[in-house]
C-alpha cells in the first residue's frame, strides 16, 4: 500500500499541492486533472523520484524521503515520452539497463532480457538501434524496461498522450493485464472506465475520489 | 563528482556536437574542409554546461569519432581523420570548450551578449586554432605563418558562429534554465 | 549506428581492438623516427599487407583517403612552390602521413565502433586513480550513441525553420527552442535513468567488465 500523510509540496514559492492525505491500495488506479492541477508531481512523490516538501510518503512502510532506493525497486514508473525513456543505443542493451544499476548477476539479467524480449514482442528488435522503432514500439520498450524490474507497483505518467490509437490500444492492453497494482495519470478517460478507483485533482486538492463511474462524470461536469 | 543530470547533460551536448555535423556543411571551395555548425557546438557546451561538463562532452565526442563514428561534417570519422591534417582543430575542441567555460563562469555569467560573445571567440576560436594551427605545421610541416595564413579563411565563419553561440546562449540564460553554476 | 565499420571474414578484423590500436601505435612512432623515404615505404607496405589481408575494396579504403591526401598534396605543393625546394622532400613527407593516415583508416575499417567503445573502457579503468570513474564514462558514451540520430532531426528541424523563415531572420533565436528543449530532455533523461535504479554514488563500484558488448 502507498500512503500519503499530509502532503505539501512546491516548487519555488508555487504550491502544487496542499496537505493530500491518501492511502492507495486498489489495484486499477487512475488519477485525474487538467494540467497544472499537480497530478504529475503526485505520481513523482509516489516513487520518491520528487520527496515531499510536508509531510510523508510511504510504500509498504518505507518512507520515501529515508528509503529511496528500496522504493524504486517496489514502485516503477513510466514516463510520457518514449523517447527520453530509453537510455541505451539498442533494445537488448536498454532492457538490461536498469538490472545492471541493481546489480543482479549476469545470468540473472540474461534471463530476464530474454524473457521480456519475448513476452513484449520485442525480439526481432534486439540488436536495433531503438531510435529506428516506431513511437509505440519505443512506449512499449519503455513499459518492458521498467516490468523487467518486477516492481510491486508500476505508475504511468500519460503513457498514452503521444500515441496513435492502435498503438494506445495495445499500451492498454498490456497496462490492463499487468498483475502488479497499477497507477495511472492520465487524460484517457476511456482507458479508466473499468479502473478500481479514479481520483479528481485540482489546483492541488483532491475534488473527487471514488469509482470512476461517478468520478469521471464529475470530471467531466468541471472541465465543462 | 558528476551527478546523474550532469552525466545527461554532458551526453546530450555531446550528441547535439553530432546533430550539428548532420547539417549539411557549407562548402568554402578552396580547401576540402568545409566549414560546419560543430565549433557553435563546442561553444555552446562550454558557456551553456561550464568548464568541467562542456569538455567532457566535447571530450565525448572526440572519442565516439575515433572509435569510428562518421560524425564529423560530411560523414567522416575514425583515428584516420584525427590523425590527418585538420586532426589538431578536433582534438582542441575538449580543450576549445573547457576554456569557454571556464571563461564564461568568470566573465560571462549573465545574459549579456557580448561576454558570451568574447568568450565563444577565446575559447572556441583562439583556444582551437592555437591547437589546430601547430597540428598542421607537425603533420603537414606546413610553416607557422603559412598556417596562419591559411587558417584565417576561416575566421569569419567562425566569428559568425561566435555570434550566433552568443545570442543562443543569451537567450537560454535569459530563459533562466540552468546558470552556469548549476 | 554503424559507424565506419566495414564487415569482412578476415584475421584482421577478428583481432582484438587492443591489438590494432597499439599496433598503430607503434607503427606511427616508427614511421617518424626513422628518416627519409624509409618509413613511409615500410608502413605504406605494411598498410597494404593489412589492406589485403582484411579482404577490403581498395577503393573504398582509398576514397577514404582521398581528402587528407588531397590536402597534404595542396599543402605540400604550396610550400614547395614557396620555398623553392625538391619534389622529392615533397612526395616523401606526403607519403609519410598518406601511409600513417591508411593504417589509422584500416585500424577503422576493421574494427567495430562497440569493441573500440569497450577498449576505452578499459582504458579509462587505468584512469582510476586521477579521479575518472570508468562506469559513468560508459553511460554517458551509450547515452550520447543513442541521442545522436535524435538531436541530428532536431538540428534539421532548426535548419527547416530558418529556411522556412528566411535567412534574413534571427538564426540565434532558432537555437534557444533547440537548447531549451535538449535542457527539459535532460530532466526527463534524469528522471528516467533515476526512476530506472541508476544512482550515481554507487556506479562507480561496478566493474564496467560486466557490461556485455552487443555485437553490431
Amino acid at each position: 500500500m502507498i500512503e500519503l500523510r499530509s502532503v505539501t509540496h512546491a516548487y519555488g514559492d508555487r504550491p502544487v499541492l496542499h496537505d493530500l492525505s491518501l492511502r492507495l491500495a486498489e489495484r486499477r488506479i487512475a488519477i485525474l486533472g487538467g494540467n497544472g492541477s499537480g497530478k504529475s508531481t503526485l505520481a513523482r512523490l509516489l516513487n520518491g523520484l520528487i520527496v515531499p516538501a510536508a509531510g510523508t510518503v510511504t510504500v509498504d512502510g518505507l518512507d520515501t524521503r529515508s528509503d529511496g532506493r528500496a522504493v524504486r525497486q517496489r514502485v516503477g514508473f513510466v514516463f510520457q515520452n518514449p523517447d527520453t525513456q530509453i537510455v541505451y543505443p539498442t533494445v537488448e542493451e536498454d532492457l538490461a539497463f536498469g538490472l545492471k544499476a541493481r546489480k543482479l548477476p549476469k545470468d540473472e539479467i540474461a534471463r530476464r532480457v530474454a524473457g521480456a524480449l519475448e513476452r513484449y514482442n520485442l525480439d526481432r528488435y534486439r540488436h536495433q538501434p531503438a531510435h529506428q522503432m516506431s513511437g509505440g514500439e519505443k512506449q512499449l520498450l519503455a513499459i518492458a524496461g521498467v516490468l523487467v524490474l518486477e516492481p510491486a507497483y508500476v505508475i504511468f505518467d500519460e503513457p498514452t498522450t503521444l500515441l496513435d490509437l492502435r498503438n494506445r490500444r495495445k499500451v492498454i492492453d498490456l497496462l490492463c493485464g499487468l498483475p502488479q497494482t497499477v497507477i495511472v495519470v492520465t487524460h484517457d478517460l476511456d482507458m479508466v472506465k473499468d479502473f478500481d478507483r479514479a481520483l479528481v485533482l485540482e489546483d492541488g486538492r483532491i475534488v473527487a475520489d471514488g469509482p470512476p463511474a461517478e468520478t469521471v462524470p464529475a470530471y467531466i461536469e468541471r472541465l465543462g | 563528482m558528476l551527478s546523474t543530470r550532469d552525466l545527461v547533460l554532458c551526453a546530450l551536448f555531446a550528441a547535439l556536437l553530432g546533430g550539428l555535423g548532420m547539417a549539411p556543411p557549407i562548402p568554402l571551395g578552396f580547401l576540402p574542409v568545409p566549414v560546419t555548425a560543430q565549433t557553435l557546438g563546442v561553444m555552446l557546451a562550454g558557456t551553456i554546461l561550464g568548464a568541467k561538463r562542456g569538455s567532457i562532452a566535447a571530450s565525448l565526442f572526440v572519442l565516439l569519432v575515433a572509435a569510428g563514428l562518421p560524425l564529423l561534417a560530411g560523414g567522416r570519422g575514425g583515428i584516420g581523420v584525427l590523425m590527418g591534417p585538420t586532426g589538431g582543430f578536433v582534438l582542441s575542441w575538449p580543450v576549445g570548450a573547457f576554456v569557454t567555460g571556464w571563461l564564461a563562469e568568470r566573465f560571462a555569467t549573465t545574459a549579456n551578449p557580448i561576454r558570451l560573445f568574447a568568450v565563444s571567440v577565446l575559447g572556441g576560436i583562439l583556444v582551437v586554432y592555437a591547437g589546430g594551427i601547430p597540428w598542421l605545421w607537425l603533420v603537414a610541416g606546413l610553416p607557422i605563418d603559412k598556417a596562419v595564413f591559411g587558417s584565417l579563411a576561416f575566421v569569419p565563419g567562425d566569428l559568425i558562429k561566435a555570434g550566433i553561440a552568443a545570442v543562443a546562449a543569451s537567450g537560454v540564460r535569459r530563459a533562466g534554465i540552468l546558470p552556469i553554476h548549476a | 549506428m554503424l559507424g565506419l565499420y566495414l564487415h569482412r571474414e578476415s584475421v584482421v578484423h577478428r583481432l582484438p581492438a587492443g591489438a590494432k590500436l597499439g599496433g598503430l601505435l607503434l607503427v606511427t612512432v616508427l614511421v617518424l623516427a626513422l628518416p627519409g623515404g624509409w618509413g613511409a615505404l615500410a608502413a605504406g607496405l605494411i598498410g597494404a599487407a593489412v589492406l589485403v589481408a582484411a579482404r577490403l575494396p581498395a577503393r573504398r579504403v582509398l576514397a577514404e583517403l582521398r581528402a587528407p591526401v588531397l590536402m597534404l598534396a595542396l599543402l605540400f605543393g604550396f610550400q614547395a612552390l614557396l620555398a623553392g625546394g625538391g619534389w622529392e622532400e615533397t612526395a616523401v613527407a606526403v607519403a609519410r602521413f598518406a601511409a600513417l593516415i591508411l593504417l589509422a583508416t584500416l585500424v577503422t575499417l576493421t574494427t567495430r565502433v562497440m569493441d573500440m567503445v569497450d577498449l576505452f573502457e578499459q582504458l579509462f579503468g587505468r584512469l582510476r586513480p586521477v579521479g575518472v570513474n570508468p562506469a559513468k564514462m560508459a553511460l554517458m558514451l551509450a547515452l550520447t550513441i543513442r541521442f545522436i540520430p535524435l538531436l541530428g532531426e532536431q538540428v534539421r528541424e532548426v535548419r527547416m525553420a530558418q529556411r522556412a523563415r528566411g535567412v534574413e531572420r534571427n538564426i540565434a533565436a532558432l537555437f534557444v527552442p533547440l537548447l531549451v528543449k535538449i535542457l527539459t530532455m535532460a530532466d526527463d533523461l534524469t528522471a528516467a535513468l533515476e526512476a530506472r535504479g541508476y544512482d550515481p554514488v554507487d556506479a562507480g563500484t561496478n566493474d564496467s567488465k560486466t557490461k556485455n558488448s552487443t555485437q553490431r
